[in-house]
């Protein structure tokens, strides 16, 4: 794949060695790498079609390494890519040729656990399920959870605001967040909110940095909530003749006031890989298969499970079945989260892709889908957080085949504007990265842009944090800072007044 | 000003006099009148002080403008699918006409907007949707469910360059570019003014009973709700109103003695299985007496309208968030220098604080929220004179401070939009 990046600045590509020197001199001992050899571990991230060795990898260990690395690549003009896991798949953490990369990973301690305030401090390197982990024997857990969350990192997981597959009913990682240590490009150290509600109670600057993909700073410390696990948690399988049925069923569920735990939804070709895959027991003569786990006390969920297997029936459900341990329970889900390296075997590469719209629109967007598989020529599996409409498509191509790869990525991006057209977002959970970076105008106009990016100069007005992610075109500050309304040239309107 | 813009400000003002009007109100009804009026203003240098319907002017630092511009007339619901849990309305809309819209379809805000009105001794009902963000309002259902902040998915602004800017959508999961809409929570009108917004509705509980623990001190019940919070029972309220206090809310119901009550809410089953557990695991601490459907939500509209001091007056109440196991430990060490009364929300993480002397006291709240491990405290009623004399909003370390005033200034170079209100 190619995407153009920001043109390397020769000066620090003729820098090199000294820029290596002086960063060695911050962090010491193996904390810098510099050989080609050592430094292609760090060349791609989740998005595998694109890679880039990195100028050098610096892999502190103290929040006054990461300050002061910030400072002097500030000072000397050199890009930063910050990294956690390297479990992007939108390319958040794409090096740059000319561009220091990093790494959080060292930074992997659980600093403090404190029940009685249900928060723990972590480090960001410490990983998504980490701290789970850290407290489930005391029957906590901490909620989202993307399906990487056994590698992610909780400091990647506040730059892309990750989700998962329980964030219809617990949220986002922006409101399981409570606060964050963040150094800035200058290398000052910044604290917001902490054990407390409402962060600093004025700008929400932790709203702010939350999914800002690594562009504003560099996340050295997070406070998050921990919640005590649901008493019970079941599932129940219930298969469609047609995809709007399935849909009518989860209007229907949602409409009853039951916010399930999860709420997914495979189409045919993905319920077969899954299946021929994992053999989770799924039917294969559906058309659409809804998993939907309620969770909670036992006397809740084996109320609400009644109520959604009588809305799956009276929506046409072929099949329903309901989950009679704890181990069918996991065999469900296995299926599904299986589904990407289901697919995987079905075909020899797969692009997913990450759109979200409007609940109703689902029998449209996968009618188009249809239509655009059969424009291109590719296969497409989906799966579907049905509960809060983020799609995720797969779609089927052998990057071997001459132009296969070229037409899987207009095939992505003709599934995102198609997603846009309906009233929903280009992605809802992997982030704009470099993958959807020159999407960003099917959604936003200029002066939407321009506003994101006025937030950008207020944190780093040399757009030295991660260039070349998210916005399609860069505009340097002072012009951006320009005010267009001229001194006595506006057209005065007939003021509406009382 | 040039005479040029002088005479466009003359014949904006007509029919009312010129210039001796000292307070012009503009309120314009549609995006591109807002969007002008905000241009004219930039052209002019003229600052604006901005609001919904003013319910809400009592907040933050009393803002000094000969011009105000209202979201008043920007009114209606412009898209409501219940199904789909999405509402998009007009930043001028009454939140109360919202919540009667959705209350008819069985749904609510989940994160139960305090109405300042009793605090501010005027009448209930008066904020709108874009004070309620902008001030990134919440209640007592914060601890399980989040603020404004966390419901709001998409907005429409004119920021301080009077260009119209929106961010986010109409859907839950997103995120495409910073989030803007976030950004404008809290920002009490002085980045943007908001035209649009979009939030997620929720299902209504289906039913609620609130579990009242007599009789402990601010201490026990600091542990006590710690208790019930990191339970399995999904609570969604805790607070405690010591001796005397209780008697403020539920029309005197509850008499003098000191109550904790905890919230649940949700389907029948559920709730009475969560109340027999947690009414096991605390029947040792306290006498337990309880509250159901209606006396139940209206103890927690008390507790969230912050009627115990709702006295009509203007001494001085802090709004302090802080760790909740710290909440008691603050108020304890308060008493020891000043005249107070208090309350609390949130587990204890939140503390009404009400200066009985009439002195605002921010110096010795503030070191004493730094010494429990930080949190922050905001002045929300105080004389006018008051709150211009001292920190309404909690003073920020200067790199911080720094920053904000560079976010401040990216979206309104000009400081056209609200200025001082923040401090």
């Amino acid at each position: 794949m190619s995407v153009a990046m920001p043109k390397p600045s020769e000066a620090v590509l003729d820098r090199r060695d000294e820029i290596v020197s002086a960063l060695q001199a911050i962090v010491p001992g193996e904390g810098v790498v510099d050989a080609t050899d050592e430094m292609r571990a760090f060349e791609t991230d989740g998005l595998t079609a694109y890679r880039q060795l990195p100028l050098v990898v610096v892999l502190p260990d103290t929040v006054d390494q990461v300050s002061r690395v910030l400072a002097y690549c500030h000072r000397n003009d050199i890009p930063v890519v910050p990294r956690g896991a390297g479990t992007s798949l939108s390319g958040g953490a794409l090096p740059l040729q000319d561009g220091v990369l990093l790494v959080l990973s060292k930074f992997n301690r659980v600093l403090e656990i404190d029940y009685d305030n249900r928060s723990a401090v972590v480090q960001p390197g410490v990983t998504n399920l980490g701290i789970t982990k850290a407290v489930e024997h005391r029957g906590f857990y901490y909620a989202p959870d993307p399906s990487s969350q056994i590698a992610c990192s909780i400091g990647g997981n506040v730059a892309e605001n990750s989700g998962g597959v329980h964030c219809l009913k617990y949220g986002l990682t922006a409101n399981n967040v409570l606060g964050i240590e963040f150094v800035t490009i200058e290398g000052e150290v910044m604290r917001l909110g902490g054990k407390h509600l409402d962060a600093e109670g004025g700008y929400d600057l932790l709203g702010l940095m939350t999914g800002s993909e690594g562009l504003l700073g560099v996340v050295t410390e997070v406070t998050v909530r921990i919640l005590q696990k649901p008493e019970t948690a079941r599932a129940v399988l219930i298969g469609f003749p047609t995809s709007e049925q399935a849909g009518e069923c989860v209007a229907e569920i949602i409409a009853k006031g039951i916010i399930p735990g999860g709420m997914e939804m495979m189409d045919r070709p993905a319920i077969h890989a899954a299946e021929d895959f994992v053999q989770a027991g799924y039917p294969r003569d559906v058309e659409a298969l809804l998993i939907v786990e309620l969770d909670g006390p036992q006397a809740e969920v084996d109320h609400l499970l009644a109520e959604v297997e009588a809305i799956g029936n009276t929506n046409g459900a072929v099949t329903c079945r309901v989950s009679q341990s704890e181990d069918e329970r996991a065999a469900f889900w296995a299926g599904r989260k299986a589904a990407f390296p289901a697919v995987g075997r079905i075909s020899p590469d797969y692009y997913c892709m990450d759109g979200t719209i409007p609940r109703k629109e689902l029998p449209k967007v996968l009618a188009g889908m249809k239509a655009l598989s059969e424009k291109y020529d590719l296969r497409v599996a989906n799966v579907f957080h049905a509960g809060d409409g983020n799609l995720h498509p797969l779609i089927l191509y052998d990057a071997n085949k001459e132009g296969e790869l070229h037409r899987a990525e207009e095939f992505g991006n003709d599934i995102l504007r198609l997603c846009v057209a309906v009233g929903g977002v280009l992605t809802g959970e992997h982030g704009v990265g470099v993958e959807k970076r020159d999407l960003m105008p099917e959604m936003f106009g200029e002066d939407d842009l321009k506003h994101q990016q006025r937030v950008k100069c207020a944190f780093d007005a040399k757009h030295l944090l991660n260039p070349g992610k998210v916005f399609p075109t860069l505009h340097r500050c002072a012009e951006l800072g320009r005010m267009h309304v001229h001194k006595g040239q506006v057209a005065f309107p007939d003021l509406p007044r009382f | 000003m040039t005479e040029r813009s002088a005479s466009r400000l003359a014949e904006a003002q007509s029919p009312a006099p010129p210039s001796t009007d000292a307070s012009r109100l503009y309120a314009p009804d549609s995006l591109e009148a807002l969007r002008e009026i905000v241009a004219a203003a930039v052209s002019l240098e003229e600052p604006l002080a901005i609001e919904g319907s003013g319910s809400k002017s009592g907040l933050g630092r009393p803002v000094n403008t000969a011009a105000t511009l209202s979201t008043a007339k920007l009114t209606g619901v412009t898209l409501y699918e219940p199904d789909e849990l999405v509402l998009s309305a007009r930043a001028g809309t009454p939140i109360a006409e919202i919540e009667a819209l959705i209350d008819e379809n069985g749904q609510r805000l989940e994160f139960e907007p305090i109405d300042y009105g009793p605090l501010h001794a005027r009448e209930r009902g008066l904020g709108t949707l874009g004070g309620v963000l902008a001030c990134n309002l919440s209640g007592p259902r914060r601890v399980k469910q989040g603020a404004a902040r966390d419901h709001v998915l998409g907005i429409t602004a004119v920021s301080g360059r009077a260009e119209v800017f929106k961010s986010g959508g109409r859907v839950v999961k997103n995120v495409t570019g910073y989030d803007l809409s976030k950004g404008m929570a809290g920002s009490y009108g002085t980045l943007a003014v908001l035209s649009d917004v979009t939030i997620k509705v929720l299902p209504k509980s289906e039913t609620e009973t609130t579990l009242l623990l007599r009789g402990l001190t601010d201490e026990e019940a600091a542990g006590a709700m710690a208790a019930a919070m990191g339970s399995p029972a999904e609570v969604s309220g805790a607070a405690h109103l010591p001796m005397l206090v209780a008697r403020r809310v539920a029309e005197g119901h509850l008499g003098d003695e000191p109550a904790t009550a905890i919230r649940l809410e949700g389907f029948g089953p559920s709730v009475a299985a969560r109340d027999a557990y947690l009414s096991a695991a605390l029947q040792n601490v306290a006498r337990l007496e309880r509250l159901e459907g209606e006396a139940s939500q209206a103890f927690w509209r008390d507790v969230k309208d912050v009627v115990p001091f709702a006295d009509g007056t203007d001494k001085p109440v802090w709004r302090v968030s802080l760790a909740p196991t710290a909440g008691h430990q603050l108020v304890m060490g308060l008493r020891r220098h000043a005249a107070i009364d208090a309350f609390y929300d949130w587990q204890g993480g939140l503390v009404w604080l009400r200066m009985e002397s009439g002195d605002a006291e921010a110096d010795l709240i503030r070191a004493g929220i730094a010494q429990l491990g930080g949190g922050h405290a905001t002045l929300v009623r105080a004389s006018e004179s008051l709150r211009a004399a001292t920190d309404v909003f909690q003073p920020q370390p200067a790199p911080l401070a720094a920053l904000a005033k560079r976010l401040k200034s990216e979206f309104d170079p000009a400081g056209i939009l609200n200025p001082g209100r923040m401090g």
